[in-house]
């Protein structure tokens, strides 16, 4: 890819005039493209990722999302010269991996993103334009043959109707790890290793493959980026595509700014005023029961750290409650360690991340657990009592509950953040400590304009 | 429990030179000690063979070994005082049997193979290309019977009777059959946890290369239990058919509920405990009807429980019901009591510590031995060999008779030669043709390079 001066304008080369149909960015194109137009195209693409993004967390369902892409894309990514709209979408891409390569969370981040992108983009498109996609994937995977079918029909049917859809006639025999969304979900038969994948079902093994491969390419951009790329744009691209990543991801909240610390004797306090719903409840259960599983900690702990608490407090918090039930000795043998890991003191020092509200709301509690979102894993009932005792009632109530009927566990906390304090909250919430920051900003301005 | 011990020897155990009516007391006053264990590991701890397992065929006899393998592996000790050693290696067996006779662990685990000696793991970065993280791990499960204690009643917590263990029965068989049939796995071993449980390595290559997106997508396969204590009813099953799987499945769970669950925990005996069930019928006008012919407390031929259940069912599935959910609910009922649970986290993920085979429970003094799936409803916890019984046998010996113990002609006999005979050996024989055919493959690649 060529990057030229402004006065020039950017040409497609012939070859890639074909049938409007998904690019799939195996190689670097052969186009010229403006410096202006490098930002530019990146950053409306950026807009369709964190589009994707936002869309996920609200729990959006697969239809649901369909559309949403479609929107997205008409939104962002036309061009007022047609035969302009591929390029736009190639060059965006390339440059969005020279941004997203260059850590572990930003390359998990965009491959996630992109491959989502990708899956719905194939399942809007027309039955002749798949069918020529998977051409171009070259997948080596056969269907069976007719025999083959007439033996598994009657499995193959059964799978069908498990998922209350039709049965197909064509299948394709692939090993059961490449459709792994597939097999978690059993949409899918196997046997003896192989996953027996309908022709419906292909976007499944298409989406694995267009995974590897961006997984892979991120690595060698990677690699070319600090050996060589980096240094060389220094100048001129390297400003842009450092600072196009952190414009447009939401603060991962895992060094706490604004507040400074938060102390120990604080902490009642401040749960029953500026804690989300999820934490307040892990934080209750923890002063209940003085101990909590695994997945409890995780999700409180690192809250908590996000919120400001330094490791000796919340060493200190954590044995105050477990050392009530397996006594002090037993918590610095056995729980010290996973706290300390949390902070990157212990193992191989990663300094973990607060949890995001995607995260949270697609974690599995099983039986003993207290963690996830509470308004999806609760009963009605104890939801509403949390919530009365929060200070929600009467309408608000209803709202939120109306909110969680519909699965729109993130808006339910919205309203709820609203009722709670008395003001909105537009922008929606996404993040427990994102909630926690600002119920503090509301309250202090308030002590703020009270004081004087 | 230890008295039991000493009579209950096994008819087919041949202890060499004891006679009859002959028996100076050898019996052994505790279960466990660490002079005991330091016993276990000087003479009956199988070192040669847990060594061969985990170098998987990289013997150094063939040119295709990988001489660096077994010192990837990662170990862990825990010590008498809970002192913790992670990150354990060794380049030999003998390193690791100085090892294991001189720190004289408690509990012994086994980690995956990483990239690097674990030793060396904090020479390596932690992102970019030089990095230290898991390459290889069997996939593995831990199903505790502790976990059912919500649905079952007959004990609690760490205990076991023989009223419950067959929930691990029912878990062994589903799993074992899924991984063999649907997934192709063939070199599996179960291994008794020595307390409560029971645990599974799937040794297969194709296992040990499964990532941790692809073990989660196993593992959800596998899963059915949504929801935690706060919900009443943890399975729901949609679609007009099961998945074959589910099918396949649903047969060994009603099979067991019916013949023997009900009865052996009185499920229908008892008010409180057939209220839980009743909790789980949607259907106000049915749990009333049955509430009613039950407050009855007539007598009858035929176990109470049996009758109960078959009144339960015949109203749910009679064909007046027209909703799905109602007559689907008798196999949620029956999935809900008996149906494994796993524990999800130790399967998801490579870098999971999971106890080793032969090592010795501190609780019970049980050795955690491995067994064969296909006798596992023989299988009897009580009756698996103890440390103190072990040391009897070895006090039983008649003087002179020192040096090496025939593992064979004790009471560990049996696990020792199914471990041997049906898992290690065909498991290396299959190594042994991977690498030689690896190895192959790449001599004839780098002879093809060459002729230019």
């Amino acid at each position: 890819m060529e990057i030229i001066g402004s006065r020039r304008k950017s040409f497609l080369s012939p070859a890639s005039d074909a049938a409007p149909t998904i690019p799939i960015y195996r190689s670097a194109p052969e186009l010229e493209v403006r410096l202006e137009d490098f930002e530019l195209y990146a950053v409306h693409r950026l807009r369709v990722l964190k589009g994707i993004s936002d869309a996920l967390s609200r729990g959006k369902k697969p239809n649901e999302m369909e559309n949403v892409v479609k929107e997205l894309l008409k939104v962002h990514m036309s061009h007022p010269e047609a035969s302009q709209v591929m390029s736009k979408d190639i060059i965006s891409h390339f440059v969005l991996r020279l941004v997203y390569c260059r850590e572990e969370e930003l390359r998990k981040w965009f491959l996630s993103m992109e491959t989502t992108l990708f899956r719905y983009r194939f399942l809007l498109e027309t039955s002749e334009a798949q069918i020529a996609l998977m051409a171009e994937f070259d997948l080596p995977y056969k269907i069976i043959t007719n025999a083959e079918y007439e033996n598994l029909k009657d499995k193959l049917n059964k799978v069908a109707r498990s998922m209350n859809s039709s049965a197909d006639t064509i299948y394709y025999k692939a090993p059961f790890e490449k459709v792994p969304d597939l097999v978690a979900r059993r949409e899918v038969f196997i046997m003896k290793g192989y996953a027996y994948v309908a022709r419906s079902q292909v976007v499944s093994l298409l989406v694995t493959h267009y995974r590897s491969h961006l997984s892979k390419a991120l690595i060698l951009t990677n690699r070319k980026w600090t050996s060589m790329i980096r240094e060389q744009e220094k100048d001129r691209l390297t400003p842009i595509v450092e600072a196009l990543s952190t414009s447009y991801l939401g603060p991962d909240y895992s060094q706490p700014k604004d507040f400074g610390e938060i102390s120990l004797r604080d902490i009642d306090q401040i749960a029953r005023s500026s804690f989300p719903l999820c934490m307040r409840y892990l934080f209750e259960k923890i002063k209940e029961d003085h101990h909590l599983k695994h997945g409890g900690r995780m999700q409180l702990g690192l809250f908590l750290k996000g919120v400001g608490l330094k490791l000796d407090d919340a060493l200190a918090f954590w044995k105050s409650e477990f050392s009530k039930k397996v006594g002090a000795e037993r918590f610095d043998k056995e729980y010290a360690y996973g706290i300390r890991h949390n902070y990157g003191k212990e193992g191989k020092r990663t300094d973990y991340t607060p949890y995001s509200c995607q995260k949270i709301i697609s974690s599995t509690p099983g039986v003993g657990d207290h963690h996830g979102c509470p308004y999806r894993h609760l009963r009605e009932e104890n939801l509403r009592a949390a919530l009365n005792n929060m200070g929600v009632a009467n309408r608000a109530l209803e709202d939120v509950m109306d909110k969680v009927r519909n699965k729109h566990y993130q808006l339910a906390c919205t309203l709820t953040f609203e009722a709670v304090h008395g003001a909105s909250c537009d922008q929606g919430i996404n993040h427990p400590n994102q909630y926690y920051s600002d119920s503090k900003t509301i309250l202090e301005s308030r002590n703020n304009s009270k004081g004087t | 429990m230890v008295r039991e011990e000493a009579e209950n020897t096994r008819e087919d155990m041949v202890i060499d030179g004891v006679e009859n009516g002959h028996k100076p007391n050898y019996e052994i006053p505790d279960e466990f000690n660490s002079n005991y264990l330091k016993t276990y590991y000087d003479k009956f701890f199988p070192f040669a063979e847990m060594f061969k397992w985990m170098s998987y065929g990289n013997d150094r006899k063939h040119p295709g070994c990988d001489a660096s393998y077994f010192g990837r592996r990662e170990f862990s000790f825990t010590l008498e005082n809970d002192i913790y050693m992670r990150f354990q290696s060794f380049n030999k067996a003998e390193e690791l049997e100085k090892a294991i006779k001189y720190q004289c662990p408690f509990k012994i685990d086994i980690g995956p193979v990483y990239s690097v000696d674990p030793k060396k793991r904090n020479s390596y970065a932690q992102s970019g290309d030089n990095v230290f993280r898991p390459v290889e791990r069997e996939l593995v499960f831990d199903i505790d019977i502790s976990d059912y204690d919500d649905v079952r009643f007959c004990c609690k917590g760490a205990d076991v009777c023989s009223a419950c263990w067959p929930l691990m029965t029912v878990a062994i068989k589903i799993i074992d059959t899924a991984l063999r049939e649907d997934f192709g796995f063939n070199h599996i071993l179960w291994v008794y946890s020595g307390r409560r449980g029971v645990h599974c390595w799937v040794c297969d290559g194709k296992a040990r290369w499964l990532d941790d997106g692809q073990r989660a997508a196993i593992v959800n396969y596998l899963h059915i239990h949504k929801g935690n204590e706060h919900s009443i009813k943890k399975v729901t099953l949609v679609g007009q058919t099961f998945h074959p799987f589910m099918g396949r499945s649903a047969e060994v769970v009603k099979e067991f509920f019916e013949e023997k669950f009900v009865l052996n925990q009185n499920l229908f005996s008892d008010e409180d405990r057939y209220e839980k069930i009743l909790e789980m019928i949607p259907d106000e006008s049915i749990t009333s009807e049955l509430r009613g012919k039950w407050q009855d407390k007539k007598r009858s031929r035929d176990d109470i429980n049996v009758v109960r259940w078959g009144q339960l069912k015949h109203l749910l599935q009679s064909g007046k019901q027209k909703m799905l959910g109602v007559r689907r609910c008798v196999e949620e009922i029956m999935f809900t009591f008996t149906y494994p649970r796993l524990d999800l986290e130790v399967s998801k993920h490579m870098n999971h510590l999971l106890k080793a085979p032969f090592c010795i429970h501190p609780k019970t003094g049980r050795v955690c031995v491995p067994f064969d799936p296909k006798h596992c409803e023989d299988f009897d916890p009580s009756s698996v060999p103890t440390l103190s019984r072990l040391l009897e046998e070895l006090n039983m010996r008649p003087l002179g008779s020192g040096g090496e113990i025939n593992l064979e002609n004790t009471s560990l006999g049996e696990s020792y030669r199914y471990f041997k005979s049906s898992f290690l050996q065909p498991l290396l024989k299959s190594c042994k043709e991977d690498i030689e055919n690896a190895h192959a493959a790449k001599v004839q690649q780098s002879s093809n390079s060459l002729s230019w």
